[in-house]
């Protein structure tokens, strides 16, 4: 106990020396959560519509104001035959409504009229919504000249429970809350242990009467402090700022956060103690964690959509259970009853990977 | 020049010899995008229902039998009373809840339209938007079909919208989030190959030597980013195959026009990197630096998942600093739309541009210092 008490002091010693480093491991993840918790949104608006309007009725008009109008487009061109290809080719435009020459007089006369919606595929996220929009626009100016419709038999009546606005900053911000912390977590001890190897001052570590466990929980230590502290500034920035609501225990909330960070602490040592030199470290933890944690932890990408095998494969990615427990604590303040089998991955993952990083380096010793 | 060459050849038996980089950054990017390219789905499948059904008639469940025949949906479970959904929302073991009251069948008999209630988790916005969508339109669907058996007077038929989608008919998120996964990886892997490569020179004391050897400055710069630069496009090569081949992500355009931009992509990517080991003094700063100051904003401000037109009139103008915003346009545009410079000049001058000043800046701070 005291051996690993030593270790984690020297640590710390070092780690308070790299000023730029604590500045970073601290400060920046708040920043961070601030920045992006602002510039990132799904709600999409300001879509950029072009019209070529071959009928000049009151109807085309009518049907051109619909669009202007629902407040989710901005009509920014007129187009013609020459310049449709320009527009989408140079994204200019998200879509571009053609409205054939007939259209007043077909709905003056009952018949049926088709008009065109050519939508910019190179965005298929955006483009599913601009197009849904779009149909919805169409139908409902559609429906304005049929006065007998009949109402639907069946409809449907959405209500929706933790996020009723459905504001995608309360789905962003918990993912963001995960993802800042994982990479923070990782990166600060990949290069812990390897930084030793490299230097050389591995060998007095060797020489030292420490075994390979107790030096691995001592390291972990002084970057658990830094990363909880760290982690729970994110936290409480997202309340006060972006009215993350925080609807469940906060003790329960402290478990999930801690067991997180050991878990991808842990992930760091293991990366440091298979290396052999810090350059291949830092690229074998960016691989590890920043583009996976991204997309495999059902931030971005619902998981039950993936293939079976990279569903496999995600129960290997701390985030996920996380990022789960976190939405259920915060959004839906369920309490531990609920979130206990996310807790206990995190803390089999986190023995896991620490038992891990301490057998190889045992054998690395020997 | 022979001098170059050296170095080069020097730097390229130092990668080979380490086996383990030699791994990471050859063949860690193909399992990556290999991994990366099937989880990039937005379209939602297999959405958990629960289903309270309080109706329990022909009617009722023949609604039920239309969700869990859609590729959709999945039930998860039928209940009875609307109160029995809650755990299931609150365990996530549901995404929706469909509630379908008593005297449903009775009331479709009659002709009388009924609203159904669907009760959503919110906390996925994104996944909720979509299911509730889907609802919407198979209930619709649904609809229609019982009313054209019922012999109601015929709807007037009015605008029909049709839509055609250019570049992307099977709206697949794949083709647009694969070209963006390789930029991603390319300037990952490359901006550590550089910052790191030359800080380590620095910590272990091989860059002293380095200086007394007879190489100039800008001698040892170029001799040092070559081999990286020869990397990336390898990486390149082996992830474009796979994208194609595997994932027949649709590759319309130039490929000598791909390849050409992805060198003034790495210029910047490079001289980043380079940049970076110039203001850190241990690998564990450039590290750091990297990753924080320039990794972590470009994979979220660039337009790699989050479009750029969306965020705030004040963040937008600063996603213009960022090399990555350019070279997306770019490789989207190359793949997807298969045009060609007189379209893509504006992206290409601006990605030189950067690439020029970064490495300037770079070459300058190398030089004004002693060691």
């Amino acid at each position: 106990m005291r051996k690993t008490l030593a270790v984690a002091r020297k640590e710390l010693r070092q780690i308070v020396r790299d000023r730029r480093t604590l500045v970073i491991l601290l400060v920046l993840p708040v920043f961070f959560l601030l920045l992006y918790g602002y510039a990132l949104n799904w709600d999409i608006r300001h879509v950029r519509i072009a019209v070529d309007d071959r009928d000049h009725s009151a109807e085309s008009r009518s049907l051109v104001s619909a669009f202007v109008n629902s407040g989710y487009f901005d009509l920014v061109a007129a187009a013609d035959d020459r310049t449709i290809r320009a527009l989408l080719d140079r994204s200019e435009v998200r879509a571009i409504l053609i409205i054939p020459s007939g259209l007043g007089r077909a709905v003056r006369t009952a018949r049926p009229i088709a008009v065109q919606v050519l939508l910019n595929g190179d965005n298929a996220n955006t483009a599913t919504t601009v197009m849904s929009y779009a149909l919805t626009i169409v139908r409902s100016e559609s429906a304005r000249y049929q006065p007998t419709a009949a109402q639907p038999l069946v409809s449907v009546e959405p209500r929706i429970w933790y996020n009723p606005e459905l504001r995608s900053t309360l789905f962003l911000v918990p993912g963001l809350i995960a993802y800042i912390t994982m990479i923070t977590a990782v990166v600060s001890t990949a290069l812990s242990i390897v930084r030793e190897k490299e230097r050389g001052t591995m060998e007095q570590v060797r020489m030292a009467p420490i075994d390979a466990g107790p030096f691995v929980v001592g390291k972990t230590i002084p970057y658990f402090a830094i990363s909880l502290v760290s982690a729970l500034g994110i936290v409480i920035a997202a309340m006060a700022l972006f009215g993350m609501p925080m609807r469940g225990s906060w003790l329960v909330l402290l478990l999930a956060l801690s067991l997180f960070l050991i878990g991808a602490l842990g992930i760091g040592l293991f990366i440091s103690s298979v290396a052999d030199t810090q350059q291949v470290a830092f690229q074998a933890a960016m691989l590890a964690s920043f583009l996976p944690t991204f997309m495999l932890s059902g931030f971005i990408f619902p998981i039950s959509s993936m293939p079976p095998f990279l569903q496999v494969v995600t129960y290997a990615v701390p985030a996920r259970y996380f990022l789960r427990a976190l939405r259920a604590i915060v959004l839906k303040g369920t309490g531990i009853e609920t979130v206990w089998p996310d807790l206990a991955a995190l803390v089999g993952f986190a023995l896991a990977v620490l038992t891990l990083a301490a057998v190889r380096l045992r054998r690395q010793w020997r | 020049m022979g001098r170059i060459a050296v170095l080069i050849w020097k730097e390229l038996i130092e990668l080979k010899e380490d086996r383990d980089l030699f791994g990471i950054v050859i063949l860690a990017p193909i399992l990556q995008l290999f991994m990366l390219g099937y989880a990039a789905t937005t379209d939602v499948r297999d959405v958990p229902v629960v289903v309270a059904d309080a109706d329990r008639s022909v009617a009722s469940r023949a609604l039920v039998a239309r969700f869990d025949a859609s590729p959709n949906f999945t039930i998860v479970d039928v209940v009875t009373s609307p109160n029995e959904v809650d755990p299931y929302l609150e365990r996530g073991r549901a995404w929706i809840a469909l509630a379908i009251p008593p005297g449903y069948g009775e009331a479709l008999g009659r002709a009388t339209p009924q609203a159904l209630q669907v009760i959503a988790d919110g906390s996925d916005a994104n996944s909720t938007n979509v299911a509730i969508g889907y609802a919407t339109n198979l209930i619709a669907g649904y609809a229609q079909a019982l009313g054209a058996r019922l012999p109601a007077g015929s709807v007037t038929p009015g605008i029909e919208p049709r839509v055609r989608v250019w570049f992307n008919s099977r709206l697949d998120s794949r083709d647009f989030m694969i070209p963006g996964v390789l930029a991603l990886l390319l300037l990952v892997i490359t901006t550590n190959l550089s910052s790191m490569g030359i800080v380590r020179e620095k910590e272990v004391g091989t860059l002293e030597q380095l200086n007394v050897t007879p190489l100039r400055r800008w001698e040892l710069i170029v001799g040092k980013l070559l081999p990286y630069a020869l990397v990336g496009m390898v990486d390149v090569c082996l992830v474009l195959a796979v994208a194609v081949l595997w994932f027949q992500v649709p590759l319309r355009g130039s490929v000598t026009l791909l390849f050409a931009l992805t060198l003034v992509y790495l210029m910047s990517t490079l001289g980043l990197g380079l940049f970076v080991s110039t203001i850190s003094s241990t690998q564990q700063q450039a590290m750091m630096t990297t990753i924080f100051f320039f990794l972590m904003p470009m994979i979220y401000l660039s337009g790699f998942i989050f479009p750029i037109e969306n965020m705030p009139a004040v963040i937008q103008p600063l996603t213009y600093l960022l090399p990555l915003r350019y070279y997306l346009v770019i490789l989207r545009s190359i793949f997807l739309k298969g045009v060609g410079l007189e379209t893509l000049w504006p992206d290409a001058l601006a990605l030189a541009a950067w690439g020029i000043a970064i490495l300037s800046l770079a070459v300058a701070r190398s030089t004004k210092r002693a060691a």
